[in-house]
């Protein structure tokens, strides 16, 4: 699970991986570098609901705290638990190890929204 | 970030890979390599800091000391020829105008520097104040300040002065000293808790002193910090930040930083009637340290509740504490629940996490 290949991109500078209706959510390079150190995360629990938009876990660097939104309506089917004892996982490794959560979605998932890897860089390119 | 105002040294910390954010209308560097890795490296060697952002004040004329000794809250005619000492401006209700550093020259000349984002507020304040036979000059605008904070500081800019640094007491001053063959002021003073210096120089000097120190500090494991490291180790070492633990509505008193506020003074300073009356009646709210029993970061604003679910307090600051390696807080709560060992719970976002009252500071650097 790792690299950028593949991979959609949220406004939010979350990446998804999307198989069938599971969708893998983590933070962007970008964002770890934005965030700076994480220190601590607040993870969802396993079959938590959530509708999308919420937020569903929360990323606490050691000067601020940023929210990791659902990316579909559904529940939470695998946590990255690491990273309660590791939580620089999100760092040192955001697009494989640092994953978050995995989501069963309710529905059919809209990707219109999202961005691919080329149209994500140029967003983030943007904000800098 | 176009329309902030830059320090000389903003290029530099853009070639170093500052993170810049807004700080009181400053551009400045928040991190460069890392908080936690800054962080470690002046608590276990050293920091560079730009901290040009910071105000300066001249006080000169023969009125300059007893006119001082109105303004500020610390008794300034115990201060001798190079020393530095810590004090408050007061409001008349007791609140701070700011915390701010008192350099003694000589009888006649006193250098006052203040938070950069006060510094127009102090000048209106000092100036509305003024008295005949004083002079009062803001000269931030040609200062340059470097920090050099850690235990390596004095090793390290030593290899670019003869002067000896090693005569430099704590919280005492050398000027003109010449580092790098650049005339400066040299206190061994900082905001870190640690060992260091603080250096200032003409602001077009700064950059290439800033060059020099790097040069020499970085074979010796020296990193230059933004204001992330700072705010972290200044937390650590209990220092207070204005705006936090102190502000137009939070006394020096409340913030257990009464050594600093002589009621005994002769001079009738202003706030003293205030303050002594909040003495008198006794302090409703106090400043308390706060450990995390519970995994989470607290910040500042977040409420504070006691064992029977009431608000009592507020977090003034809060963070993960790295060198300690727990999530600890400041909190300014009902004076009945400050004493240590005393269990309260802190509202983070939806949750409610234990804490427990633990004494200050957090941090302690070994005495040599």
């Amino acid at each position: 699970m790792t690299g950028e290949k593949g991979l959609k991109f949220t406004k939010e500078h979350e990446w998804l991986r999307i198989e069938g209706n599971r969708v893998t959510v983590g933070i962007t390079d970008f964002a770890q570098k934005k965030l700076g150190d994480i220190v601590y995360v607040e993870l969802p629990e396993l079959d938590e609901e959530f509708v999308e938009g919420d937020a569903f876990a929360v990323l606490e660097s050691v000067k601020t705290a940023a929210d990791v939104y659902a990316p579909v309506d559904g529940i939470v089917v695998e946590v990255n638990d690491l990273l309660e004892e590791e939580p620089a996982l999100i760092n040192t490794d955001p697009f494989g190890e640092g994953w978050i959560a995995v989501f069963e979605a309710e529905g059919d998932i809209d990707t219109s929204g999202l961005m691919d890897t080329a149209a994500y860089r140029q967003y983030a390119e943007e904000e800098e | 970030m176009d329309n902030l105002m830059r320090t000389p040294l903003f290029q530099e910390h853009i070639n170093a890979g500052g993170q810049m954010v807004d700080f009181g209308g400053w551009a400045m560097p928040l991190k460069y390599s890392g908080i936690l890795e800054e962080v470690e490296a002046v608590r276990s060697r050293a920091g560079l800091f730009d901290v040009s952002h910071m105000g300066e004040i001249t006080v000169a004329g023969p009125q300059a000391l007893s006119w001082l000794d109105t303004i500020l809250t610390n008794d300034i005619r115990k201060l001798a020829d190079n020393q530095v000492m810590y004090a408050f401006m007061c409001y008349p209700h007791g609140g701070v105008v700011d915390d701010l550093l008192v350099y003694r020259h000589g009888l006649q000349k006193f250098l006052l520097v203040v938070n950069a984002a006060n510094t127009q507020k102090d000048w209106d304040w000092l100036t509305q104040h003024k008295v005949p036979g004083v002079v009062l000059e803001n000269i931030s605008p040609d200062m340059g300040q470097l920090a050099v904070q850690g235990p390596l500081a004095e090793e390290i800019l030593q290899k670019l002065t003869p002067y000896k640094l090693e005569d430099i007491g704590f919280f005492w001053f050398a000027s003109p000293v010449e580092i790098a063959g650049i005339p400066a002021l040299v206190s061994r003073t900082g905001y870190t808790g640690e060992d260091g210096f603080e250096i200032y120089c003409p602001a077009a000097d700064s950059v290439r002193l800033w060059q020099e120190i790097m040069r020499e500090g970085k074979p010796l494991g020296l990193l230059p910090c933004g204001l992330g490291a700072r705010d972290t180790l200044r937390f650590e070492a209990g220092l207070p930040l204005y705006g936090h633990e102190i502000s137009q509505e939070i006394t020096p008193l409340e913030a257990r930083l009464g050594l600093f506020v002589k009621l005994k003074k002769q001079a009738d300073f202003i706030g003293k009637a205030a303050l002594a009356a909040l003495k008198e009646k006794g302090l409703p709210r106090l400043l308390a340290g706060l450990t995390l029993v519970e995994k989470g970061v607290p910040r500042a604003g977040y409420p504070v509740y006691n064992g029977e679910g009431q608000e009592v307090g507020y977090v003034t600051s809060g963070s993960f504490a790295p060198t300690i390696n727990a999530s600890v807080a400041n909190a300014l709560v009902a004076a009945d629940c400050a004493q240590e060992g005393t269990n309260l719970w802190i509202g983070v976002r939806q949750r409610r996490l234990q804490a427990r009252v633990t004494k200050l500071p957090f941090y302690k650097r070994e005495a040599k």
